[in-house]
């Protein structure tokens, strides 16, 4: 008995020995280094020479990533892979890959994760690269900033800009008696013009919409306001929540308003993210702020404006996707390539801005398809006077399911309760985390 | 073989726990060798598929691991501290515990009644057996993406009476959490009435015979006969229920996300969230999850020893 005792016990510490080897190497084969490659050696132009790239992004920008990469393919001896991974999965899979150094030569991230993915080494440095771009100065800076580390060292590029902006259908606006061709100036203006659309009592019509258990929606469309109100919604360190400001109040109060009066679709309260734009896209609801990037997918006449401020102003959340060359490429020369062409006026002009999409660079702001479509022009104006907003715990924050910055938007907009300087004590001790 | 090993009065002398001293023949190691060829198949896809995926949780939940930063060295007990005082710890815990009784009381209850309604011979048999069945042939993720359709106030059946009514299945914590369940016991209520089914049909029909011939009702042979005679089957549903509710996570993912209000967030979605969407901590997630197994472990114990108790009562 004891001799048996013996070899179970010899049997299981071999098993165990065994599964530690293997536990050890596996996890000496899933570290990853914080640091990142200095692509100095690059060419202005990078290298052209007939490599395959694999680029990741997420699905919200499909159609602009089709076009900028068929365009690229088509014109160039290299060649880009796309993948297009489903929003709510492209951290986890960016996690899982960047764990394994199995990250794709080039990919794009929400600019608000960009701060906290160039913090943990997942881009490149390419400072001396962008700074040796004679247009520097033209590119978004929101997204710049948003890829410059503490050491002033630059990551990323702009990939696709998305601004939210304040779209109204015309055609229920001259319905309810308002004026088609005039956005409301400011944020009070707005609730009245949802109101009115709501009094004509049409069926399945609302005022308004918006996501309100969508974190990132919300800051999409609301930080806005704020901004065109002269306040702020972090400190400048990225540190601190300053979401319980009185134009923040305003906003919270106006919304609470307008939920309470019936004026907002009433899924709105459920709205995850998923069809946040389906009621207005619909052509069921009044006016909502809205995704720029879905101005060519809107089946009717829709007037665009910049986002007002409680006493007017306008803003927008210069939002999209940086995109930079990752860690693990072994073909930085490449990918730069496809970096530089993305910043040029056969990208920015004749494939962004050409199927309506806003450019990255203020140079080509005023292109000749901008100038067809007035919108546009407008779109591109409200871009200079936008914001991004940068913190390491952005989606933790605030863009996560269940984030303490919903919890303050539906106790305050769906509750009613007082509760706004304790929900944002709460946004704040994740940001300083 | 010497006649003496084979001599009763040998063997009986010698004590029963006498440690071993005869060294193998060259036949038995052989045997012995075959014995593990044969085993090492499997015991190969137990050591990676149970074994490695188990010291990995430990290594991790006992690692500063950030998702997107990899391994950063030893953490104990750190993780296991920021796991229970998560703000969503204890919510969720009491949220999955109280799905987990709600459905194993409606899934055990219906697919007991469903059993019964089925088992006796009629036209219908066959037809409601399927019927009530097919659901459980879809998957919970195909399932419950049905329901998210089912449910959507844009592309659901009901869209236009949730705008007529102004309410929404999704958007409140109450009307989560039903439209949920409500989906499990559709998806499963099938599932559960076979497993009672056969238990049902395990039962010999002359001790039914004999409690008619004694003038039983039928509720008294229902009491005393049915419930007694089924519970090894009980034990079996209950500790299936209990488990896959505690680990619930396709259907709260699809339809609620843990929402509104962090109101059905069941402590699987939690694990998610913390690795995938806002902490991203790895480490955490797995000192959750090692939280979990330890809990089911205790939990069936406590379960199974339970009813092996009744039965030797």
């Amino acid at each position: 008995m004891i001799t048996t005792r013996r070899r179970g016990a010899l049997r299981a510490a071999t098993a165990l020995v065994t599964a530690g080897a293997l536990i050890g190497a596996l996890a000496a084969c899933s570290g990853t280094g914080s640091t990142t490659t200095p692509a100095e050696s690059i060419p202005a132009e990078g290298v052209d020479d007939g490599s395959t790239l694999t680029l990741w992004t997420r699905a919200p920008l499909e159609k602009q990533a089709n076009l900028l990469v068929d365009a690229y393919n088509a014109t160039h001896e290299n060649q880009v892979e796309l993948t297009v991974v489903p929003n709510d999965d492209y951290v986890a899979k960016v996690g899982a890959a960047a764990g394994s150094g199995g990250l794709p030569d080039l990919f794009a991230a929400d600019i608000v994760y960009v701060p906290n993915w160039v913090e943990q080494g997942l881009f490149q440095d390419l400072s001396t690269q962008i700074d040796g771009l004679d247009y520097k100065d033209e590119i978004n800076k929101g997204h710049l900033s948003a890829g410059t580390d503490a050491d002033g060292n630059e990551h990323v590029l702009p990939f696709v800009l998305d601004l939210s902006m304040l779209f109204w259908n015309k055609e229920l606006f001259a319905e309810a008696g308002l004026d088609p061709e005039k956005a409301p100036a400011t944020l009070e203006e707005y609730a009245e013009a949802a109101k009115q659309i709501q009094a004509l009592d049409k069926e399945g019509v609302y005022g308004t919409a918006t996501g309100l258990n969508c974190g990132g929606c919300l800051v999409f469309t609301w930080f806005p306001s704020i901004w065109a109100s002269g306040e702020e919604v972090l400190s400048e360190d990225g540190r601190e929540s300053l979401l319980a400001n009185d134009a923040a109040q305003e906003v919270y109060a106006t919304w609470h308003e307008l939920w309470e009066s019936g004026a907002v679709l009433p899924s709105s309260q459920d709205e995850a993210g998923p069809t946040w734009t389906a009621g207005f896209t619909e052509g069921n609801v009044g006016l909502m702020f809205y995704p720029a990037t879905l101005l060519s997918s809107t089946p009717f006449d829709a007037g665009v404006a910049g986002i007002p401020g409680v006493d007017g102003g306008a803003s927008t959340f210069v939002g999209g996707d940086g995109i930079g060359v990752s860690k693990d490429s072994e073909q930085s020369a490449q990918a730069w390539n496809f970096l530089t062409w993305l910043m040029s006026e056969e990208a920015q002009v004749e494939v962004l801005a050409k199927n309506n999409d806003v450019v990255s660079r203020a140079d080509f702001a005023d292109n000749e398809y901008a100038a067809q479509d007035p919108r546009l022009v407008t779109i591109n104006e409200v871009a200079s006077e936008g914001d991004t907003p940068v913190a390491l715990n952005f989606q933790q924050a605030f863009n996560a399911p269940g984030s303490p910055w919903l919890t303050l938007v539906r106790n305050a907009v769906l509750q009613g309760t007082d509760t706004v300087d304790a929900d944002n004590d709460a946004i704040t001790e994740i940001l300083a985390q | 073989m010497s006649a003496d090993t084979l001599t009763p009065s040998t063997r009986a002398a010698s004590p029963p726990s006498a440690p071993r001293t005869r060294r193998r023949t060259p036949r038995a190691r052989r045997d012995a060798v075959r014995g593990w060829l044969y085993a090492s198949p499997t015991a190969l896809f137990v050591v990676f598929v149970f074994l490695v995926p188990l010291v990995l949780v430990l290594q991790m939940s006992a690692s500063d691991w950030p998702l997107l930063a990899g391994n950063r060295g030893w953490n104990l007990p750190q993780n296991y501290i920021d796991a229970v005082d998560h703000r969503l710890f204890w919510d969720s815990i009491w949220f999955t515990l109280k799905y987990t009784v709600v459905t194993t009381v409606l899934l055990i209850g219906l697919g007991l009644g469903l059993a019964l309604l089925v088992q006796e011979s009629t036209r219908w048999k066959s037809f409601l057996r399927t019927s009530f069945l097919v659901p459980s042939a879809l998957g919970l993720a195909s399932a419950s993406l049905l329901f998210y359709v089912l449910y959507s106030p844009y592309a659901g059946p009901f869209a236009d009476l949730m705008r007529a009514w102004g309410f929404t299945f999704l958007g409140t914590p109450e009307g989560a959490l039903w439209s949920t369940v409500f989906l499990i016991v559709w998806r499963y209520a099938g599932f559960y009435m076979l497993l009672m089914l056969v238990g049902l049909q395990a039962i010999p029909d002359d001790v039914y015979e004999a409690a008619r011939i004694d003038g039983a009702s039928t509720w008294q042979t229902f009491r005393s006969i049915t419930v007694p005679l089924l519970r090894p089957t009980f034990a079996l549903t209950i500790v299936l229920c209990v488990t896959g509710s505690l680990l619930a996570f396709e259907q709260f993912y699809i339809l609620t996300k843990g929402g509104p209000d962090n109101s059905t967030m069941t402590i699987v979605q939690l694990i998610y969230n913390v690795a995938f969407q806002g902490q991203n901590n790895l480490g955490i997630a797995a000192a959750l999850s090692v939280i979990v197994l330890l809990a089911l472990i205790v939990i069936n114990i406590l379960q199974l020893r339970a009813f092996r108790r009744a039965d030797e009562d």
